[in-house]
């Protein structure tokens, strides 16, 4: 009896805020919700005895999808209320195509049942409470489906490279290595041997001294921040730039049609 | 928890599942401005599958079902990575992240 008032409060719940992902006016307020919604699919999937899943879910979920949701929402300059323009327009059309879709299933689920010898088939890998839920999933996942998890591994890499270099801009005024200038750097060009006078200090020689030849140009006084310096950059980034920045006025790239 | 599932039934589970994944059906509809919300809708789509396949594999005492809800998680956290990456590169580009102004390859 607890059992089935835990689910029915985790399934509305779910249902509840499963509706305000979709329906809510603020993006960020849609991205909490989607939270809330798999923290309450996590608790259903505790009620069905997957505890492995539940515990997964919250993780990758909530620690890890809805916070890259809620940066990316938070990161875009959004106009929100212009967001909601054309909702009167397509809801009628969405409530169509999910009424027909409901219909369906339910026609579906009033004409299916369990095959009479559901018993007698014989599981790949039957689920013995003498394990517990994880133990038994880690036995399985290496040895009937280590192809599949070994092709989750290739999907979760592909995506990783893919999103950054999706994402990548190639900014050459960011400072980065530049291994033939380091190894064509000889000591004389930037050691210079003094003889300090017990006691003097180095106030007494003019205070700390500038490498003659620097490798960096934020090191050579003068040289960081002018105008030249600004041009070159610039120059640079033209050259350089993976993707052609739209003007920061808003203004929207050029149509090829 | 020795098979709670055996107290609450196989049908609320599906009937939570088919409502969820209405409700992403419908979402995509609704937001079309926004693609953010429409992956958010097809993360609801993709739960409903899962709440699904976990049923099953309760009801049935099968683990294999929730092998493949290991492997829908993985698709879907990949999925809204590279939607979400595709988004920023896209607002980058044109200043907004509406679904019809997607026409630059029209011609």
């Amino acid at each position: 009896m607890m059992t089935q008032i835990v689910f029915y409060v985790f399934a509305a719940v779910l249902v509840l805020s499963a509706t305000m992902v979709v329906c809510a006016r603020n993006p960020v307020h849609s991205v909490l919700f989607l939270i809330l919604a798999f923290f309450n699919a996590a608790g259903l999937f505790l009620i069905a005895g997957a505890e492995f899943l539940a515990m997964t879910l919250v993780i990758v979920y909530v620690g890890a999808v809805a916070v890259l949701f809620l940066f990316v929402v938070m990161m875009l300059d959004i106009r929100f209320a212009q967001m909601r323009e054309g909702v009167q327009r397509y809801a009628p059309i969405g409530a169509a195509v999910g009424g027909v879709l409901l219909v369906e299933l339910l026609m579906a689920f009033m004409h299916w049942r369990v095959a009479g010898n559901i018993g007698q088939i014989r599981h790949l890998v039957p689920s013995s409470p003498a394990r517990t839920n994880t133990a038994a999933l880690g036995d399985v996942i290496y040895t009937h489906y280590i192809f599949l998890f070994q092709t989750c591994a290739l999907v979760l890499l592909v995506a990783m490279i893919g999103a950054i270099v999706l994402t990548l801009r190639d900014r050459p005024t960011g400072r980065r290595q530049n291994i033939d200038r380091q190894h064509d750097r000889v000591p004389q060009d930037s050691l210079e041997m003094l003889q300090v006078p017990l006691g003097a200090g180095v106030a007494a020689q003019g205070g700390f001294l500038r490498p003659r030849d620097s490798y960096d140009v934020a090191a050579v006084p003068g040289t960081y921040g002018t105008e030249a310096w600004r041009q070159s950059e610039a120059e640079e980034e033209i050259q350089t730039a993976l993707v052609v920045v739209a003007p920061a006025d808003g203004a929207k790239g050029q149509d090829n049609g | 928890m020795d098979n709670a599932i055996e107290g609450i039934g196989l049908t609320p589970y599906l009937s939570v599942g088919a409502i969820l994944l209405v409700l992403g059906v419908f979402g995509i509809f609704l937001n079309r401005k926004n693609v953010i919300i429409i992956l958010m809708s097809i993360e609801l789509i993709l739960l409903s599958a899962n709440i699904n396949f976990v049923a099953f594999s309760a009801a049935t005492g099968d683990l294999s079902g929730q092998v493949m809800t290991l492997f829908v998680l993985t698709i879907a956290a990949a999925e809204s990575a590279i939607g979400l990456a595709i988004v920023t590169v896209y607002f980058r580009n044109r200043g907004s992240i509406e679904v019809d102004d997607v026409t630059m390859m029209k011609g």
